[in-house]
């Protein structure tokens, strides 16, 4: 299946080849973009960015797989970051990233309906540790007895990464 | 006049959202400088700069007006790149200075991006930050309209243009090359050096790559002088310091102070003490690549040089009795780093805090060279294996030796920036380690 762009995703991408000599500077944000409009990004979307900056294939794929936040699998519409780094370590940020874990049912690295779980590194809130991220919201001194008030407030408002793409 | 416990440049503005809008922003006085750098020389900006002493707040303090002079006069393209990608554990003022501040990193931009003679610009941001992306693009897109930014700014002639680009989460893209490579659009691969960035940077052309707070000073700097900027500080170091304070402490925080504060003022008065009125153990001074001190070496000031060359400061050593020696007899003492302060207070396991860092650098590591895409794997494995009570009869002599091969043998600095600590805590928690393994099935 051949996958096509959004209108809206092809302006950015298309604005964004202005700010740089090449196409290929833009292939971050065109995963950014395909992830966003996709979910996931697919061989078929990998191929979508590919063709759409006229970079090979083998490049696309070899950046995708660098970086952490992009994903070969779907995912939950609320990708909960939970810092565990020495910061948020030394003030139970594995009590918080166990409490999550059984709240959902599912371990880090794992997808539960609406719910990714993802032991993060540092996320630059160590003054407010235990950290959460998840999309635009943070959640900071995160006691673990709160656990099921972020997850209950991200139901009723989910924070999905896309939103900012 | 040195600065005090008020004095307030760059977090000025925290907790008022008015500054974070351009309406507000101005009413502050915001953009002034702009006006008035545009109305002087480069070369004298420049010169203000390095009279300043301000140095490089992304890790290594680096004189900023210095390697602002190694750009080629005869350089046709030059870019500026804003730092921004924020993420060595402890570390959380860039952040915070993006989300209060936005305005002021973009005035601070064009005027360094005036003096360097750069057009085409970027903010590296680290991708996780989406809320800091929102601020900063809305923040880019209202200097456009006022012609802040754009073609011919205030009437200047001057042509800039501020390209947010989005990271995808690495801590490798913070190092400048591994950072420039993924503004290429690749993988974040560290580029040998030399040609440094400001010979050979982006897309080939010369290219400063400085840090958010570094770039936030630029202002003040061009505003008040470089002298006035120089004697906030203290020694070669001007202005003041974002300090993050995390872990055991009563009141963790971004705190701006003077340079001349002590460790232990930072940590009793500032940051109110250790929690729990517990005893504290070891404080890492600057990000977690740094080595730490012990509560004996707290007199010490947060400035640059002085954590390097205090002598208060035990050296690190390779094995019990041989300094690290970073080259022409100097011992590695430890570094102002990013400014992330991390206290632990007398319970801490510090064998198993040392294993969670190890195994930040074994995740982060590129992979590119093998001293480091092995040697950080090896030392989280023993870590692990000793901080949770499996450790070996010869396991911190392993530690060590396996740190000491990494050092120096490497692309980039990731390869200290996992070593340093590894030897800096086995010198001076020795005890810690060495319980662990004797209560282990031994
Ligand atoms: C592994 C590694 C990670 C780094 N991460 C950052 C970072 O997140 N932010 C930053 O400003 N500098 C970081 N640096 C330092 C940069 O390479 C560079 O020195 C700095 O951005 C220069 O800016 P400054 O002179 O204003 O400090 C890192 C260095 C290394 C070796
Ligand atoms: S030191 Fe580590 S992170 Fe740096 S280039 Fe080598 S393998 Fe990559
Ligand atoms: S260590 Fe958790 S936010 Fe920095």
């Amino acid at each position: 299946m051949s996958l096509e762009f959004s209108a809206e995703a092809t302006k950015k991408i298309l604005a964004l080849c202005e700010r740089y000599p090449t196409r290929q500077p833009v292939v971050l944000a065109a995963l950014h973009l395909a992830q966003k409009d996709h979910g996931h990004l697919s061989d078929d979307a990998l191929q979508l960015v590919a063709r759409t900056l006229d970079l090979p294939l083998a490049h696309v794929l070899g950046v995708a797989t660098f970086y952490t936040m992009f994903r070969r699998e779907p995912a939950g519409q609320n990708v909960l970051r939970v810092c565990t780094n020495i910061s948020c370590m030394l003030r139970g940020a594995y009590d918080v990233l166990a409490a999550f874990e059984h709240k959902l049912g599912v371990k880090k690295g794992g997808t539960a309906g609406a719910f990714t779980i993802i032991e993060e590194e540092c996320i630059a809130a160590c003054a407010n540790a235990p950290a959460v991220v998840c999309g635009t919201k943070y959640f900071l001194d995160v006691t673990p007895d709160q656990v099921d008030m972020i997850v209950d407030e991200l139901r009723r408002h989910p924070r999905p990464e896309s939103e900012v793409v | 006049m040195p600065a005090d416990r008020t004095t307030r440049l760059v977090t000025a503005n925290f907790g008022n959202p008015e500054a974070s809008t351009l309406a507000g922003f101005e009413r502050l006085g915001g953009y002034q400088r702009l006006r008035k750098g545009l109305g002087m020389k480069p070369e004298n900006i420049i010169a203000e700069v390095k009279a300043s002493n301000l140095r490089g707040r992304g890790g290594a303090g680096f004189s900023t007006g210095m390697k602002w002079t190694f750009v080629p006069k005869d350089a046709k393209v030059v870019h500026l790149v804003c730092n921004a990608d924020e993420s060595e554990p402890g570390t959380c003022k860039d952040r915070e200075l993006m989300f209060w501040d936005p305005h002021l990193l973009i005035e601070g931009m064009v005027i360094s991006a005036y003096a360097l003679r750069a057009t085409n610009n970027y903010i590296y941001i680290r991708g996780e930050m989406m809320r800091e992306v929102v601020v900063l693009q809305k923040a880019i897109d209202e200097a456009y309209q006022r012609g802040y930014l754009g073609k011919n700014i205030l009437g200047s002639g001057f042509e800039c243009h501020i390209t947010v680009h989005r990271g995808a989460g690495a801590y490798i893209c913070g190092e400048e090359t591994a950072l420039l490579e993924s503004l290429e659009g690749k993988r974040g691969n560290p580029r040998l050096k030399p040609p440094f960035p400001a010979v050979k940077g982006l897309f080939e052309n010369p290219t400063i790559v400085n840090n958010v707070e570094t770039l936030m000073n630029v202002p003040f700097i061009v505003d008040k002088g470089g002298a006035w900027f120089a004697e906030l500080g203290v020694n070669r170091s001007g202005g003041t310091r974002i300090v993050c304070v995390s872990g055991h402490v009563n009141k963790p925080g971004v705190y701006e102070l003077p340079l001349s504060i002590t460790m232990r003022e930072l940590v009793y008065e500032v940051a109110g003490g250790v929690w729990k009125d517990r005893q504290l153990k070891a404080v890492i001074p600057g990000g977690t690549s740094m080595p730490p001190l012990d509560a004996d070496e707290l007199d010490v000031m947060c400035e640059f040089d002085a954590l390097m060359t205090d002598e208060r400061i035990k050296p690190v050593e390779v094995r019990p009795g041989t300094r690290f020696d970073l080259g022409g007899g100097r011992p590695l003492r430890t570094m102002a780093g990013s400014g992330g302060v991390v206290v632990m207070d007398d319970h801490t396991d510090i064998p198993m805090a040392v294993w969670r860092i190890m195994k930040f650098y074994a995740h982060e590591s590129c992979g590119q060279c093998t001293p480091c895409r092995e040697g950080t794997g090896w030392l989280e494995k023993v870590a692990r294996r000793v901080a949770f009570g499996d450790g070996k009869p010869g396991d911190l002599e392993l530690m060590a030796t396996i740190a000491h091969g990494i050092a120096g043998n490497t692309i980039c600095a990731l390869g200290e920036a996992a070593a340093w600590p590894m030897l800096g805590f086995l010198t001076k928690f020795r005890p810690d380690f060495a319980a662990k393994i004797k209560g282990a099935a031994a």
